[in-house]
């Protein structure tokens, strides 16, 4: 973290504060509703995968707070099938800003028998986390999860609010959401109920990236162009890495220059062919793209209402 | 680059989420898995078109009735702009969910049938974009490939429309009128040789034309405390900062302060953003602000300039749209959330309520019920620092909360 200036700055990036550039009135809306979240609970928690949006999340509450400390845990919900540089890009952050890390594994839940692991070609524990997720919740008693989602991501995820309410069984009713007017965020609940706050939801993936070029925020490395063991299967690149992700004995491995768009559980996150090597040519590549972020989430193609379902459930 | 938030309004079957569709479409802004998405299930619906409404009708209720119930967030952007569109439900029941959609949006598009022309629905919605003084209104006339592109009956719809404008109370607004076929295309991105009569912009070329400064009503600073940071660390121990976002006008280093409640003076010494000092904290900002001298202030204080006070009061009267099933009764007691700030509230009476087709026709009532608006008497426990709504957006509005169900049951603005 930088230093206080001593000086009293007149920087030409004061005309930025104001709400005519898109970047940074996303920035000052999100770093206000993670004050809410500090203001308004009395235990929150940052969920944090190690992914793009999490990072982001962890770099608006630093700001948020300066020069205080970040006020409340992060907490990561291990599928033990993340990708070892996020594992390792997860410590080192943590260590590097003196947060406090709250790690429970899916794991875990799968040898209470509190879930079952899928088997089979789409074998995934993206929605096994869910479980793992609502016991940690009660565990410590958080009554707000901050989260990274974005409404650009899923037509689900379009219609959630910012202090999203879930019932005592960590449930979202979307029939009945609170309304969200102005700028205000209603945060009472009872006993039991919890809110899922996100942040970022006006932000979309170009934003993120640009944020973050911006920022110069430091991601792990699967986020770039590296060469990866891989196969194909429904017109996807497949790490075949690790065997973590199920492999047919027909499906070749071959090696591709590929990189990772959204790091989830490695066994839902395809990757796709790129030469992008740094955050100037991902911006360039997201720009141009047309294909969506979550059009390389297997589990989302489940269904037509794959993500609305999974979130009816207590998914975050 | 900027960013335009536009709310839609439209009937049931006016075809607002095809509009926005369309608009994602010749925008080129559906990525190919999303638009193979919407071929394949408007294959399989047998439909002999594109279904955008399947690109923004994002729950399975939705889908499984055809209609929208809650506020979906739409993005997309051009070379100029990015643009937030809130697309809200067009059912009279899902009257509440229309206004939160509003309530941040500096635009908004009404959305007219040409084959049915002004209905109730479009009183409601234009009343409702008068009630939160929404500067930049475009009346849309969809569907005129069913009216085949009548200039007559365009010319019919603005006319009737007008009526409804003379009687608004919010001269301000500016209104304009653009023929257009959502399903086809025409006058939404891109301009149709199908009505050589209408000269005006095409509904993009309007909104990417449209100047910030004539959309925004500012007002004076105010800054609500949402948060005290205090380190209490070997190297800021002294430090103690007040954290809260800029609403209204700007405030500087070395403005001169009165925090309210306790009318307190100070002069600010630093303003923050991050680890950086800046002199000046422009509008909607999220910054931190330390005092010259050392005040006491908390949550829900508020700071504002010594020269330019807001009204302190335990009382107020705010036209109130309804938005619970339980109905608001006078006697009720409520928590009012003004900004950050929370006050306990009682119902002192319930004037006029407006009539259900917004006709301006006022009735005597002693309650409201779900997505009705009226005038209603408040007071409080302490009191707050506000502005008039037409003053001041943001500190002129509330939100009404039910102690017992802890849910957000009413919007209000202060008149």
């Amino acid at each position: 973290m930088s230093n206080t200036s001593t000086e009293l700055e007149v920087t030409p990036s004061l005309e930025l504060l104001k709400d005519t550039s898109h970047i940074n009135a996303l920035e000052n809306e999100a770093i206000y509703i993670i004050r809410e979240v500090a203001a308004q609970f009395e235990k929150p928690v940052l969920l944090f995968s190690g992914g793009k949006d999490s990072i982001t999340l962890v770099r608006l509450a630093q700001k948020a707070f300066w020069p205080s400390k970040i006020p409340f845990p992060l907490m990561h919900i291990d599928t033990g099938h993340n990708f070892p540089e996020t594992i390792e890009f997860r410590d080192r952050l943590v260590e590097e800003l003196g947060l406090e890390l709250i790690v429970r594994n899916v794991q875990d839940s799968i040898n209470q028998g509190k879930v079952k692991e899928e088997s089979g070609r789409y074998s995934s524990r993206n929605s096994l986390q869910t479980t793992t997720l609502l016991d940690a919740i009660e565990e410590f008693k958080f009554d707000a999860c901050i989260g990274g989602a974005r409404r650009d991501e899923e037509k689900a995820r379009a219609k959630e609010r910012i202090f999203s309410v879930r019932d005592d069984f960590g449930q979202w009713d979307e029939r009945n959401q609170r309304p969200e007017l102005f700028d205000m965020l209603n945060g009472q609940i009872e006993l039991g109920q919890n809110v899922r706050v996100f942040p970022i939801s006006n932000w979309t993936e170009l934003d993120v990236w640009s944020y973050i070029k911006e920022e110069q925020i430091e991601i792990p490395s699967i986020y770039f162009a590296h060469k990866r063991k891989t196969f194909l299967r429904d017109g996807m690149i497949w790490s075949a890495e690790d065997g973590i992700v199920f492999r047919e004995e027909n499906e070749i491995v071959e090696e591709r220059l590929v990189r990772f768009r959204t790091v989830g559980d490695m066994s839902c996150t395809a990757a796709v062919l790129s030469d992008a090597e740094s955050i100037d040519k991902v911006v360039e590549e997201i720009r141009d793209s047309s294909i969506s972020e979550r059009g390389a989430r297997i589990d989302d193609k489940r269904s037509e209402a794959a993500m609305e379902k999974r979130k009816q459930q207590g998914y975050f | 680059m900027e960013v335009l938030k536009i709310a839609t309004a439209g009937s049931v079957d006016d075809g607002k989420s095809t509009l926005i569709g369309r608009i994602l479409y010749d925008t080129k802004s559906l990525t190919s898995d999303k638009l193979e998405a919407i071929e394949k299930t408007s294959k399989q619906k047998g439909y002999d078109y594109l279904d955008f409404s399947l690109a923004t009708d994002g729950l399975v209720a939705e889908r499984e009735q055809g209609i929208t119930i809650d506020v979906a967030h739409i993005y997309f952007s051009t070379a100029k702009k990015s643009y937030i569109i809130a697309d809200t439900p067009g059912h009279v029941e899902y009257t509440r969910n229309m206004v939160t959609g509003a309530s941040t949006s500096q635009a908004a598009i009404i959305l007219i049938d040409a084959r049915k022309g002004v209905i109730e629905q479009t009183n409601r919605h234009f009343f409702i974009n008068n009630l939160l003084r929404i500067k930049d209104v475009v009346v849309a006339i969809n569907k005129m490939d069913l009216v085949d592109y009548s200039e007559e009956k365009y010319n019919a719809i603005k006319a009737d429309f007008e009526e409804l404008m003379a009687k608004r109370d919010y001269q301000d607004q500016k209104i304009t009128f653009i023929p257009v076929s959502a399903l086809k295309g025409d006058n939404v991105v891109n301009k149709t040789d199908k009505t050589p009569w209408y000269t005006g912009p095409t509904l993009l070329e309007h909104f990417e034309a449209l100047d910030r400064k004539d959309i925004f009503n500012v007002g004076t600073p105010r800054f609500p405390v949402q948060y005290v940071i205090r380190p209490k660390t070997d190297e800021h121990h002294d430090f103690r900062g007040f954290a809260g976002k800029v609403y209204g006008g700007e405030l500087s280093v070395g403005d001169e302060v009165v925090a309210l409640p306790s009318q307190t003076r100070s002069t600010i010494k630093e303003i923050y953003f991050h680890d950086k000092k800046y002199k000046t904290a422009s509008r909607r900002s999220s910054v931190t602000i330390t005092l010259e001298d050392e005040i006491n202030l908390s949550r829900g204080d508020m700071l504002v300039k010594a020269n330019d006070l807001p009204t302190i009061d335990k009382q107020f009267t705010a036209t109130i749209s309804w938005m619970d099933s339980l109905p608001l009764v006078a006697g009720n007691k409520y928590v009012v959330q003004h900004g950050v700030n929370k006050v306990l509230a009682k119902v002192e009476q319930v004037h006029h309520k407006i009539a259900p087709d917004y006709s301006g026709i006022d009735s005597e009532t002693d309650a409201l019920g779900m997505n009705d608006i009226a005038q209603v008497s408040f007071r409080l426990n302490k009191p707050i620092f506000y502005d008039q709504f037409k003053n001041h957006r943001t500190n002129g509005s509330f939100i009404l909360i039910d102690t017992k169900s802890n849910s957000t049951v009413g919007a209000g603005f202060i008149s």
